[in-house]
């Protein structure tokens, strides 16, 4: 037969894919794997000729150089793992800020370039296209040595009602502190907001079952203002006490203080993404069809229930992923802050290298921080994307 | 009613007095924002324009406008630069000349730029008659090139090895130079600087970032799961972490790992970071141009019995490649502005330049302002012209229409 000649003739290992392809794995594997295990020889022969072996015991040392800036206790004679934990600290912190900034101008702006109202809108795009055409760490740059650096002298500090003084070397805010009888109050806000999440939900979820109204965003929301209210009336009516910063010979004392380096950059920061989070949010309405809008109207409900119901729950689908990468952008371009002097989680990285002289070590620490940051971030983010979404049929 | 007189064409169109009515004034709370935005407008331009003409002090960009162009490329050996800086845009007049609509707009762009450059009152005397003749060479040269490309005898391919040679010969052989040569002598990376090194790192880096780029993409979409996990490892570490970790690795870590005697120039080492980062990028920007191509053309290729190799390379990625062509434009606008922070690790680019002048002088200490917003409009007239530049490429390539 000679069909049988084809179906036994045996396929050339050259040509066999399963063969192939086996082959490629092997080899990339090889050529990835060989290329590592090159570079790690130099690297051990390098560090064995300047004794600097690969290990975190040095974590425990003494760091021996002063922080600016910290939200945790620090001093110099701390140990070089504390001074990391102040940079993630810091880094955290402006991100947090920042996003918190960014979201809220971006969707002003965002407004506004929807605005029908044609000189706002222009002003929004100008805006926007300033931001965007411009490196960030230029525009960091401007701010820090262009508005800060140039503030007035300690003596002729910028007053601000709170009391809050500006000056050169910072932002000197009035604190609250927890009194003595604080905790209570402490635990009446944080019981208000569970409170007023369980309310939420339970009220919520009766509506929907039982489909009777139980206003249950009213309900909630005095829940979350009358239980610390309570607490506030429980702990005396003075739980906070405020630390209000004084000039005492050349520089202020008390207070809290915002170093310009920490201010230009959250203002940098949070005014560059508010440029793009602007554009997601309007490229996230835009995409509603006008259709629905018009629909919602037709069937009575009032404007500001068709953007609360129609509008905003169909635009979060549009607008959460690029709002991640905003999010992720945002906590990443922090590390432009060792430009400016504001000592972040990689600036520190930066002086625990030269004090410590183990570059490997602690960069992989730092890359590990980071790359973990983002895995978190996207990983949270994700899930709360996954529920917004539709569910395609 | 219906007379025919009654018929009439498309109303005519509004007046000026009609569209602010409507565009400003519609309703209260609009008459009330369109009069705060125009006070607020208008003081904001008002201080611009007095602090600008009046306050501010341009002496640090006035006084050496080229170390802002090439940093301190030895000044006899300027004229390298200068025939680079022809053979681009006889290139891209050329290029617009075969490839019309697509590179129009960017053509137009940079002879408007240099024209501008050439004429533009500036009181120094380090910008020369010669010199100035020369910028306004090149506006004439972008057109000559146009008049050539638009021959029928010149081909897109033409064009194409055309451009792959002047990006091979510019940044290795001219600039660069050889050791004991009288004619290019040898012009350590040291001293190039300012915009020069700006735009070397920004377009090497998406032209060098482009094929690793597109082969990472494909890994990534492997059926092999060794080459898709070291894809997606290396993708998602690079995307995960700053660029400024990519850099500070490629500048101090990688010597670590090198046999100790090798050394890598300064400059490379930047374009090594920015090559690995902007890769990362690619990758994921040609990705999503891979799972855009509809899977019935891979199964027609392959009822064809085109082998796989083949269907990637004849059928999948030319049509990917179309379509994420206007990203990477994108990607390269984000990524020109992204080299300043090679200023971070001690290169000498546009910023680094701009510091470097505040240092010069110790009168030009307080002028921060004034340096670096003359770097920031730099960055902005770039940035913002080619991001029209490709929205013009895109309407031309009719992404999203077929």
């Amino acid at each position: 037969m000679v069909t049988d000649k084809y179906f036994h003739k045996k396929t050339p290992i050259w040509r066999d894919e399963r063969v192939l392809k086996a082959a490629a794995q092997i080899i990339s594997s090889l050529v990835v794997f060989g290329i590592l295990y090159w570079a790690i020889g130099n690297f051990l022969e390098i560090t064995q000729q300047r004794g600097m072996p690969l290990s975190y015991g040095f974590l425990d040392e003494a760091a021996g150089f002063p922080i600016k800036e910290s939200f945790i206790p620090y001093e110099s004679t701390m140990s070089f793992g504390r001074a990391v934990l102040v940079g993630l600290i810091n880094t955290l912190v402006v991100s947090v800020l920042g996003i918190l900034f960014a979201t809220l101008l971006g969707f002003l702006i965002g407004l506004m370039r929807l605005s029908s109202n044609w000189l706002i809108s222009r002003i929004a795009l100008a805006y926007i296209e300033f931001h965007r055409n411009i490196p960030l760490l230029v525009l960091l740059f401007l701010w820090y040595f262009g508005v800060f650096t140039r503030l007035p002298d300690v003596k002729e500090s910028i007053t601000l009602p709170g009391p809050t003084y500006i000056n050169q070397r910072g932002f000197y805010l009035t604190w609250p502190h927890l009194s003595e009888r604080g905790a209570l109050f402490a635990a009446s806000i944080a019981a208000g907001i569970i409170l007023a999440i369980i309310t939420w939900v339970v009220l919520r979820r009766i509506r929907e079952d039982k489909g009777r109204e139980t206003y249950f965003g009213r309900v909630s929301f005095m829940v979350l203002i009358l239980v610390p209210l309570i607490g506030w009336f429980a702990s005396g009516g003075e739980p906070l006490r405020f630390d209000v910063p004084v000039l005492q010979g050349f520089n202020f004392q008390g207070g809290m203080r915002l170093t310009t380096e920490f201010a230009a950059l959250l203002i940098g920061l949070a005014m560059y993404t508010a440029a793009f989070i602007a554009e997601v949010f309007r490229a996230g309405i835009l995409a509603v069809q006008k259709g629905q809008i018009e629909a919602a109207s037709a069937v009575g409900l009032r404007y500001s229930q068709v953007l609360m119901l129609i509008i905003i729950p169909q635009a979060m689908r549009v607008i959460i992923p690029p709002m991640i990468s905003q999010y992720l952008n945002l906590t990443k371009n922090s590390s432009l802050a060792l430009a400016i002097g504001y000592q972040e989680l990689f600036a520190i990285g930066k002086v625990t290298i030269n004090q410590a002289g183990r570059a490997v070590p602690v960069f992989i620490l730092i890359m590990a921080t980071y790359l973990a940051i983002s895995l978190l971030t996207s990983i949270i983010l994700n899930i709360y994307n996954k529920r917004v979404q539709f569910i395609e049929r | 009613m219906t007379s025919t007189s009654d018929v009439v064409g498309p109303p005519a169109p509004p007046g000026a007095m009609e569209w602010i009515r409507k565009n400003l004034f519609s309703n209260w709370y609009n008459s009330l924002l369109t009069i705060l935005g125009a006070t607020v407008v208008y003081f904001t331009l008002i201080n611009i324009i007095t602090w600008v003409f009046k306050t501010a002090d341009w002496r640090p960009v006035t006084v050496a406008p080229l170390l802002y162009l090439i940093g301190q490329y030895p000044r006899e050996e300027l004229w390298r630069a200068g025939i680079s800086l022809l053979m681009v845009t006889f290139l891209v007049g050329m290029s617009w000349g075969v490839w019309k609509r697509y590179v129009k707009a960017f053509a137009i762009f940079m002879g408007i730029l240099l024209g501008i450059l050439a004429v533009f009152p500036l009181e120094t005397t380090t910008i020369t008659l010669p010199i100035r003749v020369f910028m306004l060479v090149n506006p004439f040269l972008i057109y000559l090139g146009y008049r050539i490309g638009r021959l029928q005898s010149v081909h897109g391919r033409h064009v194409a090895m055309l451009w792959l040679i002047a990006l091979l010969l510019i940044p290795l052989v001219i600039l660069p130079g050889f050791e004991n040569s009288s004619l290019l002598p040898k012009v350590p990376t040291t001293v190039w600087g300012g915009l020069l090194i700006t735009l070397l790192l920004s377009v090497g880096g998406i032209v060098l970032s482009f094929p690793i780029g597109v082969l990472l993409a494909l890994g990534r979409r492997s059926s092999l799961p060794v080459v898709k996990l070291f894809s997606i490892f290396f993708i998602e570490v690079v995307r995960g972490v700053p660029l400024v970790t990519i850099l500070f690795m490629f500048s101090i870590i990688l010597a670590l790992f090198l046999p100790s005697e090798s050394r890598i120039d300064r400059v490379i080492r930047a374009l090594m970071g920015t090559v690995v980062f902007s890769a990362a990028y690619t990758a994921e920007n040609v990705r999503g141009g891979l799972q855009a191509i509809p899977p019935g053309q891979v199964e027609a290729a392959k009822a064809m019995g085109l082998k796989n190799f083949h269907i990637t390379l004849l059928i999948v990625l030319p049509q990917a490649l179309r379509l994420v062509i206007p990203t990477i434009v994108g990607q390269f606008i984000s990524l020109f502005k992204d080299t300043t922070l090679v200023y971070i690790v001690g290169i000498n680019d546009l910023l680094g330049i701009g510091n470097a002048v505040l240092n010069l002088n110790p009168e030009f200490v307080r002028l921060q302002m004034e340096v670096y917003l003359f770097i920031a409009v730099i960055f902005w007239v770039f940035s913002y012209f080619m991001s029209y530049a490709s929205l013009q490429l895109e309407k031309a390539l009719g992404v999203g229409e077929r």
